[in-house]
């Protein structure tokens, strides 16, 4: 296999990687699977004393569970999106970015649907979604939406692999046989002759193509889980378009998070440069503009109009009282401050962009529970129930481990994905202006 | 008598009223034998009228309060009873607050006293307005926003008007929760209490009964009762005549103690469906607090102070 100069380089930096596990890793890897078996056990409670165990009561029926699938399935949704575009319209700079933004995607698809399964009172009944599928039910659709992106994130993460497995398996990379079996095989045969290489391009591009459609739909599908019933703060004809804003908003959020942490782990610093960060800015500045923009006229119009229902919601996302100042954090951590951060050049750097893109990763959180749980507390008819737990949300530590698990997992899936193949695809890598690919 | 389980009726009036027809002795189904055979200690005697006529004494421990009726199978469940379009009427001009719709009702589905499937809530619908006594079942809507949303068909609206649930359908995920409107629908967020007897029922969409842990409840109109020819427990339990429950295609309901045109009751004390706006079509009316026999005071009489204590902000307010 030919490689680039710069991609033969970038295999050296991540090689060590690759080839051992460090002592700082394997320590890392242990914590992750000690937070996951905890969850585990949070989730065999859940299982055998049912969910009375989470916050969750008849009034407000979904908690933390639906705002973590929510929060894991826009960023998924966003990763197809940043990378099909870059793949698409060949930018450049975004080469170092793609594969990152695509396992995004990937570890977040498939933590993701494990929270909206902790939503579901019975496990062993899970396989009537296909015995006895109604196609009238948004969460039908939300089931075929996911699995669809599922297998399409899978495949367009693969299909970018190939070129790479090639790579490692012609390389001198030091490991084991299996993994050096895994890699041959996994390569297709690839050499990256002509025919192989036209083949290759046109099924990523096809792929891009669908997938960035697609993830507009099932994020569309997954407001509508919401925007479908009659509730304040719910039932919104722009749910669809600004749960795809702010998918993507957040996902462009949680790529600076990545690509900066990777940028430090690796020394990357040659490749991933202020410039990458630069362009990332742009886009969240765009994005926070878009997403604020929706924010404003969701609750501007509802507050105008002033129907009772809306105005009692309304009055509790911005009473000091109840969650105003959980609303305050979410706009300003949320909208206000990346774009102060992303517009003023002296304070676009990319350490500045990461601490405001972390802050901005968790007030979207924070805004998610702000649009499930507020909501389900309000319903039309007056709670008069004494059980303060029936009337208020509190998350319990069930639910806590349970989130805790589902980052841990994944971490994990990236951390794993970085002892087996590079985070910065090798193989066609072209940083430097008239970069030939030299034979390896 | 080992082979059989009898209905034990604690009701001191329901008992007079079924010992004056017969006691119900049922046959037991191979089931629930096999459910209940781990005998308990031996009680006291209790004598009972059989369905022959005959006084018979039985060992209390083979007396288990159940079901009083058998629920039909869940296909036949799923369509109704046929040329039945049942409707309800509430009349909030003779609600006192009593609450006994709601034991009733709880009793009849063997609820724990937490569990609510028919609420009485105090509404007042703004500062000026005058507070009333709001009695809520299910409101079995034509255009039901939880039926919609199922994802397997656990919930469904039937031929005669009915909402119902299987809940060995229901896969527990809350979406119906989340769509209703009005706070109908309950969870069974852990296993739910009940004696042996009432588990070893053999479950019906129509009785909804014995609960099962993980999936979602609510008031199902008692449509066992209306196979056999009885108006739900709620209806005949009120002090006040307050439910009215019958058959819009007849055009008739009844209170029990009187029967009226549901046409020229609706037209007659200016019946309307709660929130109309939401276009859900409720199968339940109410007729407007006008009028009112009590005053809404009347309804704090006798009532403990925990569910006092649920009207707090009304009261304050």
């Amino acid at each position: 296999m030919k490689i680039t100069t710069s991609g033969s380089e970038v295999l050296r930096t991540f090689s060590p990687q690759i080839e051992h596990t460090s002592m700082r890793e394997k320590v890392w890897i242990t914590i992750l699977l000690a937070t996951i078996a905890f969850a585990g056990y949070a989730l065999y409670l859940q299982i055998t004393e049912g969910h009375g165990v989470t916050g969750m009561r008849d009034n407000v029926v979904w908690g933390i569970f639906i705002v973590n699938f929510m929060f894991l399935i826009g960023l998924s949704y966003a990763g197809a999106i940043i990378s099909g575009l870059l793949i698409l319209f060949k930018v450049s700079w975004g080469q170092p970015l793609i594969r990152l933004s695509q396992l995004m995607t990937l570890a977040s698809v498939i933590v993701g649907p494990l929270f909206i399964l902790l939503c579901v009172g019975r496990f062993d009944r899970l396989h009537y979604l296909f015995l006895y599928p109604r196609l009238q039910s948004p969460l039908t659709w939300d089931v075929l939406a996911v699995m669809t992106f599922l297998v399409g994130a899978v495949l367009f993460l693969y299909l970018g692999l190939i070129r790479d497995f090639a790579v490692y398996r012609d390389s001198n990379l030091k490991v084991s046989k299996w993994k050096h079996n895994l890699y041959r095989w996994l390569a297709l045969g690839y050499v990256g002759n002509e025919a192989q290489k036209k083949t290759l391009n046109a099924s990523i591009n096809l792929l891009a193509i669908i997938l960035i459609p697609v993830s507009i739909m099932v994020a569309s599908i997954l407001s509508w889980i919401f925007g479908m019933t009659l509730r304040p703060g719910w039932h919104s004809t722009i749910f669809g378009p600004y749960f795809v804003l702010g998918a993507i908003y957040s996902g462009v959020g949680l790529l600076i998070i990545i690509t900066w942490y990777t940028r430090r782990v690796y020394k990357l610093e040659k490749y991933i440069t202020p410039k990458h960060f630069d362009y990332l800015a742009y886009m969240m500045l765009v994005l926070a503009c878009g997403y604020g923009y929706f924010t404003f006229s969701e609750y501007f119009t509802s507050w105008y109009g002033s129907e009772k229902w809306d105005n009692e919601l309304i009055e509790k996302l911005f009473s000091p009282h109840e969650y105003g100042w959980w609303t305050f954090f979410a706009n300003l951590a949320g909208v206000v401050i990346p774009i102060i951060f992303a517009a003023i050049p002296k304070l676009r750097k990319p350490d500045y962009l990461f601490v405001v893109a972390a802050i901005m990763v968790l007030a979207m959180w924070v805004k998610r529970y702000l649009i499930v749980v507020p909501t389900l507390e309000t319903p039309l008819l007056p709670v008069q129930d004494t059980r303060m737990e029936y009337v208020h949300y509190s998350i319990t530590w069930v639910e806590w481990a349970l989130t805790f698990g589902g980052i841990a997992l994944f971490f994990l899936i990236f951390t794993l994905a970085g002892k087996f193949i590079t985070l910065i695809e090798v193989s066609d890598l072209k940083l430097k202006e008239n970069e030939e690919s030299i034979n390896q | 008598m080992k082979e059989t389980d009898i209905e034990w009726i604690n009701e001191r009036r329901d008992f007079i009223k079924k010992a004056a027809l017969g006691v119900t002795v049922a046959a037991c189904g191979s089931a629930v034998c096999g459910c209940s055979s781990n005998s308990k200690e031996e009680g006291e005697k209790v004598v009972l009228l059989s369905p022959d006529g005959e006084l018979i004494t039985v060992d209390s421990s083979h007396l288990h309060q159940v079901h009083k009726t058998v629920g039909v199978s869940t296909e036949e469940a799923r369509k109704g009873i046929p040329g039945r379009k049942f409707v309800m009427v509430i009349d909030l001009a003779k609600c006192k607050n009593a609450r006994n719709c709601v034991t009733a009702c709880q009793k009849m589905h063997h609820l724990p006293e937490e569990k609510e499937w028919l609420q009485v809530s105090l509404m007042k619908d703004s500062p000026d307005a005058a507070p009333y006594w709001f009695p809520k079942t299910c409101f079995h809507c034509d255009n039901p926003p939880c039926v919609k949303v199922c994802p397997v068909d656990a919930t469904f609206k039937r031929d005669d008007g009915l909402v119902l649930i299987d809940a060995d359908r229901c896969i527990g995920c809350k979406f119906c929760m989340a769509a209703c409107p009005y706070s109908t629908r309950v969870f069974n967020w852990s296993e739910p209490e009940m004696s042996e007897a009432v588990s070893c029922l053999e479950y019906s969409p129509e009785t909804s009964v014995p609960a099962r842990v993980g999936t979602v409840e609510k008031c199902d109109f008692c449509p066992d009762m209306a196979r056999i020819g009885e108006l739900p427990d709620c209806v005949t339990a009120c002090p006040n005549g307050v439910f009215y429950f019958g058959d819009q295609n007849e055009d008739v309901v009844t209170n029990g103690d009187e029967t009226i045109k549901f046409s020229d009751i609706i037209r007659e004390r200016g019946g309307y469906r709660f929130a109309e706006e939401l276009g859900t079509e409720p199968r339940v009316w109410y007729l407007p607090p006008v009028d009112r026999i009590f005053p809404v005071e009347r309804g704090f009489d006798e009532l403990p102070d925990t569910i006092k204590a649920r009207f707090k902000d009304i009261l304050e307010g």
